[in-house]
């Protein structure tokens, strides 16, 4: 990318609502149903029906307002957003304008490789999802499926303060961390439960004025957001670079090409005409109500790493990779409860080492991790109390990962696989093994003390691993000096 | 001519009593309407069959003794009011064959106390009309006098109760719609506070605006049926969670201790001396009960119409985009494309009226025009609701007294051509509802033509009992609420 630009990104993110009914009607808000089965007169907009709001909706959002230490305000309104399309059978879509339920927010951010820095969010507002239409089927007609209509969304729109891709994949990252933490959304791009729109515009770097913005759709997961916005700046750059001018305009990412290309311009915008939606009054918030919910809100992912950090003593690249995710998090904890007297930090090793390692080579979730923390927990404790070599743990663990799960304390018993702390027998095994090497004794007694090593390896391997190695080493070195 | 049609009230006593059956109430109604309604086209829809079985269980109901004071009682609904299985048609080619799924709260409340539904009265379409003239079925005529319109919107409704064909009706009010139509038949007609009663199944025209209430024979029949239609609905949110008082209970009153404004903006120059006359004489009546007569000045009364048609038809305009041609109503034939099947759908299914005021609503919240006519008519709108809070409260009034409409029943075809001059009909009851408040029309005299004069009184928001009780007393002392249309008999 050429140095003399800088590339300035908005992002607008709908996500989805985990409540159990509808936004404006008791329907289920449930997804995979046949077409057209989870709705009632008001989701199809008949005559006379009236919306009434869902209070969780309005708890979901101030959570997450909260969340973005953003200011909510205790008086919002609705605004109906007025258009014709089939998929939206009242003409209008319920969402909210001059008066959005927060403002002010923020988002502190660290992309991989550069400073933190602190992105603004302009504001959040409560809004009504569209059905949709179906083109497949029938030549030449379309059908229409309500059941999406009436799913609670909040559109949450930043500042224009990210300057890369980079940046806005951290950010992206960040708000989906926080809304799964929140529980208020499942965070799941490729299904469009949390679907983001990318503004992009370019300006020479220096410049005061920003540039003529595209509106950038279709990008259905951060690696989609971040490749769109590289080639959507890199376009502008282009075309600025040979003497032409962006317009503003809507542009859909083609995946598949790599490219983004015009949807719609600006003469063919839609004039909303918002104006305050007349069957919903007011949504007055009392103070206490925001107190109580404040009370209740989880421990967020930038207080669970520091936490981390400074009551556990964890490193800080270990507390970032552990807080990435509510579940990995949870994860974690769920393991450390489990595996005192271990410490935090011999736990962290595991969860980040042997059991990410195998996570991510099979592409799994953490949820779908078939050793449970507990289990885990368990396995750690086993070392820590000497039961159990590292090595012989490594065993175990592969042997839960097979079997999916299962108490280690029992296969350890099972398979004999206790450590031998016995001093009588590993000093047996000690003797037998120093007999059959004295010319290694002469030379580790002349000073070639690294001998060490092989002779605690011969114990070692004759022990099937399972000498307590401290032990092994304290009597390896008292007979080498004695001999 | 006095000739005292049976009131509500009285046919309820009579069927707690078993003097009189629902059954031959029924009938007997349907009888006047079959023989009255070709002329009339009071009604769009006649249900004929449900009415006679809902009177059948009422009567079985009052024999058991678990009737209510509606048990029985047959009433027309305003085709604005979603009926289950039952046609509701707003009066539009749009919804001509629409067959809703579901119940309006307010009819469900009184079917669940047993009144009986005639079936469902001509209207303008969507409400839009102060002279039934809108009505995709055609006008209805005043039963007062056949060449003349019964106003508007809920003409059908006016028009039945004055040709007796019910013992009550459910009109719907935006800007007057209850209240002139009553004034031009010499009915009674009560507007509620705006949420008093629940909005749902109610057809929207504007929605922070329209409001359903009786249309009766007497305010005592009006107390009687708002006891049931009103009160908290968990489907409407713009209904008011407040307790509903005991109306009937609150009608007998002294009228010493009333303090009744009258607003000098209401009696100008275009006022008809003969609607001058009479109110003057209401006047005399209420100062002989004791009443106290306080002139007031409500100062933004002109800007009522104006502000009235920027926000009434921009409510309109994106509660009309539901009928698409999609999902129920009026579809155009083979449309070429989606473009064409909204235009044509529309084009076909809206009368010129109903697309008039969608067009002015669409102007006037279109990008660039928004702050200068729907915001500045908010801010003129809650100018007017400041109004009458501080007459009410710095003359410590009960109720403030007005004409409901500058003139009597005027002539079918007489204003249809001229939409501003149609509008101006409306100028005496617009306030009322840009405000919230409640008001109610009664009649009171008959001009030279022997057509009927209204009056309306304006109380304070849910203050429903002060207005009952202060046009109670009038009808205690007077009986223009018991004339009847020439040839119309008990």
């Amino acid at each position: 990318m050429s140095t003399d630009f800088e590339t300035v990104i908005g992002l607008e993110i709908h996500t989805q609502l985990l409540t159990r009914s509808k936004i404006f009607c008791g329907c289920p808000n449930r997804f995979g149903a046949a077409p057209n089965t989870q709705i009632c007169p008001v989701c199809a907009a008949f005559p006379g029906v009236l919306p009434v709001l869902n209070r969780a909706v309005l708890d979901m959002a101030i959570r997450t307002g909260l969340a973005v230490n953003g200011q909510i305000r205790l008086r919002n309104e609705f605004a109906r957003k007025n258009y014709f399309y089939p998929d939206l059978p009242a003409g209008y879509q319920i969402s909210q304008f001059e008066l959005p339920i927060v403002e002010h927010g923020e988002l502190i951010i660290e992309p991989e490789g550069a400073p933190s820095r602190r992105i603004g969010i302009t504001r959040i507002h409560m809004e009504v999802d569209a059905g949709k239409n179906l083109h497949e089927g029938i030549q030449g007609a379309s059908w229409v499926d309500l059941n999406r209509t009436g799913t609670p969304l909040l559109e949450i729109v930043s500042e224009p303060d990210l300057r890369s891709a980079a940046e806005a994949g951290a950010y992206l990252k960040k708000l989906r961390s926080i809304v799964r933490y929140l529980e208020v959304c499942d965070g799941n791009m490729e299904e469009g439960s949390f679907r983001c729109d990318a503004n992009v515009s370019v300006r020479p770097r220096g410049a005061e004025r920003f540039g003529t913005r595209a509106e950038v759709k279709n990008l259905n997961s951060i690696r989609n957001v971040m490749r769109a916005i590289e080639y959507e700046a890199q376009r502008q750059i282009d075309l600025i670079e040979s003497g032409g001018k962006v317009v503003q305009e809507t542009r859909l990412w083609d995946a598949n090409q790599n490219l983004t290309r015009s949807m719609r311009g600006k003469e063919e915008a839609h004039d909303y005409r918002y104006f305050p939606e007349p069957d919903l009054p007011p949504v007055v918030i009392a103070p206490e109500r925001i107190a109580a919910i404040r009370a209740t809100m989880p421990e967020l992912p930038d207080a669970k790493a520091r936490r981390f950090r400074d009551t556990l003593g964890l490193s800080e690249y270990d507390a970032g990779v552990l807080t990435a995710s509510h579940e990995l998090a949870g994860y974690f904890e769920a393991t450390l409860a489990g595996a005192a007297p271990a410490d935090a930090k011999s736990v962290a090793n595991w969860v980040t080492g042997d059991l990410l390692g195998r996570i991510n080579k099979e592409g799994l979730e953490i949820t779908a991790s078939p050793v449970p923390a507990q289990a885990l927990g368990a396995l750690i404790a086993m070392i820590q109390e000497n039961v159990i070599s590292g090595k012989i743990a490594k065993t175990v663990f592969a042997l839960l990962w097979e079997q999916g799960g299962g108490d280690p304390r029992r296969i350890v018993a099972e398979k004999g696989l206790n450590q031998v702390t016995d001093q009588g027998a590993i000093e047996a095994e000690v003797d037998r093994i120093l007999a059959l090497h004295p010319e290694k004794i002469a030379q580790y007694q002349a000073g070639k003390s690294q001998l060490l090593g092989f002779f605690v390896g011969e114990i070692m391997k004759a022990t099937r691993g399972k000498a307590n190695p401290g032990v092994v080493n304290e009597l390896l070195k008292n007979r080498l000096q004695t001999s | 001519m006095e000739s005292a049609l049976p009131t509500l009230a009285a046919a309820s006593r009579a069927l707690a009593a078993g003097t009189v059956s629902s059954l031959e109430l029924t009938r007997a109604c349907l009888q006047r309407i079959a023989r009255l309604n070709p002329e009339i086209n009071a009604f769009i829809t006649i249900d004929e069959e449900g009415a006679l079985q809902a009177a059948r269980e009422a009567d079985a109901r009052i024999a058991r003794k678990e009737h209510t004071p509606l048990t029985g009682i047959p009433l027309a609904i305003k085709d604005i009011f979603c009926t289950q299985g039952l046609r509701t048609t707003c009066a539009s080619a749009m919804l001509a064959n629409f067959i809703p799924p579901y119940e309006s709260t307010v009819t469900g409340r009184l079917r669940t106390a047993g009144a009986v539904l005639l079936g469902k009265t001509n209207m303008d379409e969507f409400a839009m009309g102060s002279s039934n003239e809108t009505s995709h079925f055609g006008p209805v005529r005043n039963p007062w006098d056949l060449d003349r319109t019964p106003g508007g919107s809920s003409g059908g409704s006016a028009a039945a109760m004055a040709a007796g064909m019910c013992l009550g009706a459910l009109g719907t009010d935006t800007g007057g719609s209850i209240r002139q139509p009553a004034a031009l038949t010499g009915i009674t007609g009560l507007k509620p506070t705006y949420g008093r009663v629940s909005r749902f199944g109610m057809i929207a025209f504007a929605s922070s605006l329209d409001q359903a209430g009786p249309m009766t024979r007497t305010v005592e029949d009006a107390a009687l049926l708002l006891q049931v239609m009103a009160g908290h609905d968990p489907l409407d949110a713009t209904s008011i969670d407040a307790p509903v008082p005991d109306y009937a209970a609150a009608l007998p009153c002294d009228l010493r201790d009333v303090r009744i404004g009258i607003p000098e903006e209401y009696f100008g120059n275009g006022l008809n001396h003969e609607i001058r006359a009479a109110i003057e004489a209401v006047q005399e009546v209420y100062r002989e009960l004791g009443a106290t007569l306080v002139p007031i000045s409500l100062p933004m009364t002109g800007h009522a119409i104006p502000t009235y048609y920027i926000i009434a038809p921009a409510e309109a305009s994106s509660n009309l985009a539901r009928y698409d041609g999609i999902r129920f109503g009026h579809r155009a034939d083979q449309p070429k494309d989606l473009r064409d099947l909204y235009c044509r759908t529309r084009a076909e299914g809206f009368g010129p009226e109903v697309k008039r005021r969608i067009m002015l609503g669409t102007y006037v919240l279109s990008s660039g025009y928004y702050d200068a006519y729907y915001r500045k008519a908010q801010q003129v709108r809650r100018l007017i609701a400041e109004d009458f809070s501080t007459a009410f409260a710095k003359h410590r009034l009960t109720a403030i007294l007005t004409p409901t409409s500058p003139e009597t029943a005027f002539l079918l075809g007489e204003k249809n051509q001229d939409p501003v001059s149609m509008y101006l009909s409306d100028i005496d009851t617009i306030n009322v509802n840009l405000a919230g408040l409640p008001a109610i029309s009664l009649p009171c005299g008959l001009d030279a033509r022997g057509l009927p004069i209204g009056f309306q009184l304006i109380g304070r928001p849910l203050d429903e009992p002060a207005i009952l009780a202060t046009g109670h007393a009038f009808q205690q002392a007077t009986r223009w609420h018991a004339h009847t249309p020439p040839g119309v008999t008990p």
